[in-house]
């Protein structure tokens, strides 16, 4: 069937919604407005205020409710707008909902899902246009989810609500609109390991969320001047699954990150440490790295799009990666 | 002390009407041309606009100085054009054009400007509440009798920010004005449907701040009351804070389908328009010839073009400067 990500979000919430009365969805206009990116559209008319709750525009508030309330035996779906705003709620999430397991000595545990939009790239400023995903993956406690596909969209929300323990989601915001072909019965999806979107024996390319789209139109681009690149959609963030990284390199011999998040202290810098940590005697090349300017993305089209990593650069890297050592 | 104010006099001068009125007229003409240049892809990103909502800035910034700071929301253009930032440099600013107010960098939600101490531009709903109290303690730290105000929605009320702020500035007795902008939605969210208690005024009384609500929509009882409470807060009598209520004409942003009011509730706001408002006392008063209106239409049209000429003629920043101004440029030792 036809589905945009938006919807596979969607059939994904509500799916759960059906299978568990525990589970509701709560944040801002998720309900009379019909979601700010409009992932609930149609949920409150289907399920009622009690279950589709808007809420007043305090973050750190019901973040932290969602927090109790899974103490409390409820399944939430707490949905930030976007990641610029779970900033407000850090506190909630990290001294709380990440670390209440570890403080109780194992007696309790926080089953919540977390989601909100992440990402750059429609012109938003500076502050609405960070990709903390990284950040929050620094985070023992947490697991880190980001889907990048439709069927990721459709199928984690469910997986990610057994969890016992707090899972975040981000969608990153260009991915809203994509439309594909969803299985009629796509269903649940694992959410342990990483995806080869694109197998390829000269380099892996590792990225994830809404990078991927770009490093996947790299890679054709890469196949049309002779190198063949494997594209690795990372899924989880934390835990990482390093053995399918590991995998892939010890094939390809060479890697590239790419993060929309900024370089320093980053997912992409863990990967890369990872891969030199357990596969260094592996590497033909240095592990190579995409990532956005360090610089608070600028409003302006020209300089936003200089600073988030392009097709362009992904492919110089990789050449640069291909071309480097043996 | 809360709840309303006396009304103010009624004996306007019509020069200073017609004044208010161009002001407002400035604004109105400003935004709708953002939402022209919004539908031809001129300006991009998130786009907010104050139509509506004027007499509130209008009458507030009327009664400040040029040494007093402000500090509003994403929902700016007018607080920034009315403080005296070039509408000129505002569209440029939009059109992500190195002659905008921040060279294109910051965007619609993001204009500052020093020149006139005006703090931004703040996409972050309740971000300017702390920043506020921070720059009316540096006045009193050192001895400035100014004052600070600070915009904000009323949806920023339901935020820890705005309790910790009001908390601060009355316990500190700190020389700030807070402005609610009481439109009565935050995005789709009405203000019952957020708020256990919805009277704003209320709210900040119980910080032991002066409080008083305002007819928004009545650019002379706003002027009033702003012109009341800044002196209060100059000669020292602490922070204060108004709630303006008034009414956004347009959808949130750009991208509010407006699922979420009926179109006869805009249709009874609409009939409260202060533009008309004013238009209309003068007009019986016999303060406002129709050559007169037409004038200051005229004049806040030719501001308008002249702005949308400079922004069209504005340039890009050269892609080589993007990681400046992440940290200060210091001169050499
Ligand atoms: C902390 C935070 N949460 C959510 C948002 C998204 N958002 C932007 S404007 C807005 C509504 C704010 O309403 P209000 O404060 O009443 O101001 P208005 O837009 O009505 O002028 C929301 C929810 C945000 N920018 N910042
Ligand atoms: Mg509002």
């Amino acid at each position: 069937m036809k589905s945009s990500y938006r919807e596979a979000l969607r059939a994904g919430i509500r799916d759960a919604m059906i299978r568990d009365e525990r589970v509701f969805l709560m944040g801002e206009d998720v309900g009379a407005y019909g979601g700010s990116f409009a992932v609930s559209l149609g949920l409150l008319e289907e399920f009622g205020p009690e279950r589709i709750r808007d809420t007043p525009l305090s973050e750190s508030g019901f973040v932290g409710a969602g927090i109790g309330a899974a103490l409390g035996g409820m399944r939430p779906i707490v949905e930030i707008m976007t990641v610029n705003f779970s900033l407000l709620a850090l506190d909630q999430i990290v001294n709380n909902a990440a670390s209440l397991l570890h403080m109780s000595g194992g007696q309790f545990n926080v089953p919540i899902v977390i989601r909100m939009t992440t990402g750059a790239g429609r012109q938003l400023g500076a502050q609405h246009s960070h990709s903390l995903e990284g950040w929050f993956a620094h985070i023992p406690g947490l697991r880190i989810l980001a889907p990048a596909t439709l069927a990721d969209a459709r199928g984690m929300v469910w997986p990610a609500l057994q969890d016992p323990d707090p899972v975040l989601i981000f969608e990153h915001g260009s991915l809203y609109n994509v439309t594909g072909e969803l299985d009629d019965d796509a269903g649940p999806v694992d959410i342990d390991t990483a995806a080869v979107r694109r197998p390829g024996a000269d380099i892996t390319l590792i990225t994830y969320g809404g990078t991927l789209p770009a490093v996947l139109d790299a890679a054709g681009q890469l196949a049309a001047e002779g190198i063949d690149a494997e594209v690795l959609d990372l899924r989880t963030l934390r835990p990482l699954d390093e053995a399918s990284i590991l995998a892939s390199v010890r094939r390809t011999h060479r890697a590239v990150v790419v993060d929309e998040g900024w370089r320093s202290g980053s997912i992409s810098a863990e990967i890369s440490a990872r891969i030199t940590e357990n596969a260094f005697y592996d590497l033909d090349a240095p592990v190579g790295r995409v990532c956005s300017a360090e610089v608070p993305i600028p409003y302006s089209k020209h300089m936003e799009l200089a600073a988030l990593p392009s097709v362009d650069r992904i492919i110089t890297a990789s050449r640069q990666a291909v071309s480097a050592g043996g | 002390m809360t709840g309303p104010l006396e009304p103010p006099p009624r004996a306007l001068d019509p020069a200073h009407g017609r004044h208010l009125l161009l002001q407002m007229l400035r604004v109105r003409r400003l935004e709708e041309k953002c939402v022209e240049l919004y539908s031809a892809a001129k300006i991009r990103g998130f786009l907010h606009v104050y139509i509506g909502e004027e007499a509130v800035a209008a009458g507030v910034l009327e009664s400040l100085e040029p040494e007093d700071a402000i500090l509003a929301t994403y929902r700016e253009h007018g607080h920034a054009l009315l403080r005296g930032v070039p509408a000129g440099a505002i569209l440029a600013e939009m059109y992500g054009h190195v002659e905008g107010c921040c060279r294109g960098r910051g965007g619609s939600m993001h204009l500052f400007d020093a020149a006139t101490r005006f703090y931004g531009g703040n996409a972050i709903v309740a971000g300017g509440l702390p920043l506020a109290v921070g720059m009316a303690l540096a006045d009193k730290m050192s001895g400035r009798s100014r004052a600070t105000v600070c915009f904000f929605g009323e949806g920023a009320v339901a935020e820890g920010e705005f309790h910790e702020s009001l908390n601060l500035a009355a316990l500190w007795q700190l020389p700030v004005l807070f402005c609610c902008e009481n439109n009565l939605y935050a995005m789709g969210t009405a203000l019952g449907r957020s708020e256990s208690q919805t009277d704003m005024a209320l709210k900040a009384a119980s910080y032991e701040i002066a409080a008083w609500a305002v007819d928004g929509m009545d650019v002379l009882a706003v002027e009033d009351a702003a012109r009341r409470a800044v002196e209060a807060v100059r000669a020292g009598g602490g922070p204060h804070f108004l709630e303006l209520r008034t009414y956004r004409f347009r959808a949130h942003s750009m991208f509010d389908p407006e699922r979420y009011r009926d179109k006869a509730e805009v249709a009874q706001w609409l009939e409260r328009d202060p533009i008309t408002l004013l238009r209309a006392t003068m007009e019986a008063a016999g303060q406002l010839s129709a050559q007169e209106w037409d004038q200051l239409q005229a004049e806040a049209d030719a501001e308008v073009s002249a702005a949308v000429e400079f922004a069209e003629a504005g340039t890009l920043e050269p892609v080589e400067d993007l990681t400046r101004f992440v940290y200060s440029e210091r001169s050499a030792p």
